[in-house]
């Protein structure tokens, strides 16, 4: 442990080319498929809050339930889809960044749209009366909820980057893993642990970690500042 | 001529008779106070009148010389704000009530200034004390020149103070030829703003009589007994 | 608000493009290989050498070899990069691939914790070794994942006439992983287990394993490049494939083999019929 932390800083303190790539890489596949999934997932969590249709509950219990999705299974689902042999073969995108960030996006969608659905949901339950007395149509409210509730959305966001940039299943099987074009620091992680160099995976997990965790900082602070002047 | 007419309408929920039978009519002009004890059906009335709730039978109609529906607004008995700053909470109401992108600061601006609450223009309207956001609620509420405005026990979570500028505001929109429809169960504040008093209990209408009368020489038992201080 | 969510568009369109520019550009081929090649740190020493000679740019995709074949048979690979004789055999026959070139050789070895509780430690004979591990009940660690290590494992236990899956769950234990997790596995068991020796010299984590026997012919690993075969998907890139493939078995590309070394250890030996 000691010689990981030893080499985890000095990783960081050589700026190493390829560590930087890799973990660039990283931050770019999981804010691509965290984006995506925001982008997805909270009109949807929002419509499921305030709409009232058939089939509803179930959809509730579906998308809570998909939170829990295994990697593993979402990756070879992909796999299957971008496959050459597949049916979207033809876009010849199997083992590049954006196949990951389909994958990653995928697996991040449930988690963002259940979350979101239970947010607004109680904002709703809150604003129902007023909003529908100002002519409020479901889907303006929608929104105008999604905006309110902002503040506890970037938790939700971050969740979702969160699962994104800590998971290997997919993009292993995607990303195929590949030096220098679909190496991330998950699947570096799980190379260095097979190649045996484990204080090497290990320094790179407390990299990713660290990373990680710098970003939640930030979001945490620009959030904490917004919602003190929001109230 | 405005006219806002209820024919016999119910309304149950959960098996619940709320509103029991009840017909009324309002004209445009004096203060309308619906008093009665908690749980008499006051508020859902309120929500019936405002079409929030639906009638479980009978009818609600509005006529106002043919021009459609006229515009009604509500204020609640707690006000409801959205994360952003005073002045966006009223042009958000007013872009949805589809007035033009232009106006709308101009007439939000108006509708502050009436409140009293211009200071607290940029301020954001979850961090503001319970009376100004009631202030604000009403400010939202004018903003939207309403014919009628309904005003659900708007001042049951406040202190004196803030109920009694809450009271001048109301006022002031009456004056300014809004027809006012409030809520209360506080006899003073029912004597200082009614113009008639519709008196309910058990979801029904008991009687309905000018202010002065009403309290001077109630016609109903029940009434008689809630003005003496006990429940019905 | 609706200026706040056409920003976040307009970043999401931004660093999308990006990516698919940076990704686009270069010429490249995918090749399906094993984690042996990859593990042993093989490819970083010889690719950089073709990117420099040719301006193509390889991608490898390290699986075991059984589904490195499977992947390629899907068309998702130019090259197949592997070793397993009988199956490469198979997928040329089944029209998958052009035409098998051997390019190298490296052999197994038997790898075993150093109390050795099977005492086969020294031998040569890896038929004598399995048949001992077998009868001392010893914990030995398969692959179990179809790959050219597993296949060689299995031809081997075939030829000791045992049927290892009978002990599975007991000292016989797959691990469904790669070389080096297997590794891994063995090390924290003190098992035993066969591997490619590239995978072993440029393992870390040992621990208390050593190579116990080696040396005997049966231990032979034969690697051999494979083109996929065009006419069943066209969208191989036949030309830069087989420039690939060229370059291996060429004098240029197997002195580069020869000259990859460990600790002054060779790990993988030229044989390309030339």
């Amino acid at each position: 442990m000691s010689e990981a932390i030893v080499r985890a800083l000095g990783l960081l303190a050589a700026f190493d080319r390829t560590l930087l790539e890799i973990a660039g890489l990283s931050l770019r596949v999981s804010l691509s498929a965290v984006l995506i999934a925001a982008l997805l997932g909270l009109p949807l969590g929002a419509a499921i809050a305030v709409g009232r249709f058939p089939g509803r509950q179930a959809a509730i219990v579906v998308l809570n339930a998909f939170m829990g999705l295994p990697p593993v299974v979402v990756g070879l689902i992909v796999y299957l889809a971008l496959s050459r042999a597949g049916p979207l073969g033809p876009l010849g995108i199997l083992f590049t960044p954006r196949a990951m960030v389909i994958a990653q996006a995928l697996l991040i969608v449930p988690i963002v749209a259940a979350l979101t659905r239970q947010i607004v949901e109680d904002a709703w339950r809150e604003h129902r009366e007023q909003l529908v007395s100002l002519g409020a149509s479901a889907g303006r409210a929608a929104l105008s909820l999604l905006w309110d509730t902002r503040f506890s959305l970037t938790t939700v966001v971050l969740a979702g980057f969160g699962r994104a940039s800590a998971e290997v299943g997919a993009v292993m099987i995607v990303g195929g893993n590949i030096d220098g074009v679909t190496r991330v620091m998950t699947t570096a992680i799980a190379l260095e642990t097979s190649k045996g160099d484990l204080p090497l995976a290990l320094a790179l997990g407390l990299v990713l970690i660290t990373l990680v965790m710098l970003l939640n900082a930030s979001a945490y602070f620009i959030a904490e500042a917004a919602r003190r002047r929001y109230g | 001529m405005l006219a806002l007419a209820l024919e016999r309408v119910a309304y149950t929920a959960n098996g619940q008779r709320i509103i029991d039978d009840l017909s009324a009519e309002f004209t445009a002009g004096e203060r309308s106070v619906i008093l009665g004890a908690n749980g008499a059906g006051k508020s859902v009335l309120l929500r019936l009148c405002h079409g929030l709730l639906q009638p479980t039978s009978g009818t609600i109609r509005w006529n106002s010389g043919g021009s459609g529906k006229p515009r009604d607004a509500m204020v609640f008995q707690r006000p409801v704000m959205l994360r952003r700053s005073v002045l966006h909470n009223l042009t958000y109401a007013l872009a949805l009530a589809g007035v033009p992108w232009r106006e709308r600061k101009a007439r939000a601006r108006t509708a502050l200034a009436k409140a009293g609450l211009e200071a607290l223009a940029k301020r954001s309207a979850r961090v503001l004390s319970g009376g100004e956001q009631q202030r604000l609620a009403l400010a939202r509420a004018w903003a939207l020149e309403p014919t009628v405005l309904f005003l659900d026990e708007p001042t049951a979570n406040l202190d004196p103070v803030a109920t009694r500028e809450v009271e001048a505001i109301i006022q002031a929109i009456h004056s300014a030829g809004t027809k006012v429809i409030m809520t209360t169960h506080n006899l003073g504040q029912a004597r200082r703003l009614g113009d008639e008093i519709l008196f309910i209990a058990r979801g029904r209408l008991i009687e309905r009589a000018p202010a002065d009368v009403f309290f001077r020489a109630p016609a109903s038992v029940d009434a008689a007994a809630f003005l003496r201080g006990e429940l019905p | 608000m609706i200026r706040t969510m056409l920003r976040l568009l307009l970043a999401c369109l931004l660093a999308l493009t990006a990516i698919a520019a940076a990704w686009s550009a270069e010429r490249f081929i995918t090749v399906a290989s094993t984690t042996s090649t990859e593990q042993s740190g093989l490819f970083k020493h010889l690719l950089p050498a073709f990117d420099k000679r040719t301006g193509i740019q390889v991608r490898v995709v390290a699986l075991g070899t059984g589904q490195a074949l499977d992947l390629a048979r899907r068309g998702d690979a130019d090259v197949v990069f592997v070793h397993d004789p009988a199956a490469e055999e198979r997928f040329v026959a089944q029209g998958d691939g052009v035409k098998r070139h051997e390019v190298m050789y490296n052999d197994f070895i038997l790898i075993g914790p150093k109390p050795d509780p099977a005492g086969v430690a020294g031998g040569r004979d890896i038929v004598a070794a399995l048949v001992r591990i077998q009868a001392a009940g010893a914990p030995f660690v398969s692959r179990g994942d179809k790959s050219g290590t597993h296949a060689a494992e299995l031809r081997l236990w075939r030829l000791a006439a045992i049927d290892p899956t009978q002990a599975r769950g007991r000292w016989y234990r797959e691990t469904g992983a790669g070389m080096g997790p297997s590794l891994n596995t063995a090390a924290s068991m003190n098992a035993y287990l066969i591997s490619d020796r590239g995978t072993w010299l440029n393992f870390k984590n040992r621990m208390d394993l050593a190579v116990v026997v080696e040396g005997d012919k049966r231990l032979f690993n034969q690697y051999g490049v494979i083109l996929v075969n065009p006419a069943k998907h066209a969208h191989v890139k036949r030309d830069l494939g087989q420039r690939f493939i060229d370059w291996l078995i060429s004098a240029e590309g197997q002195a580069a083999i020869a000259a990859y070394k460990i600790g002054g250890e060779q790990l993988f030996f030229p044989n390309a019929a030339s």
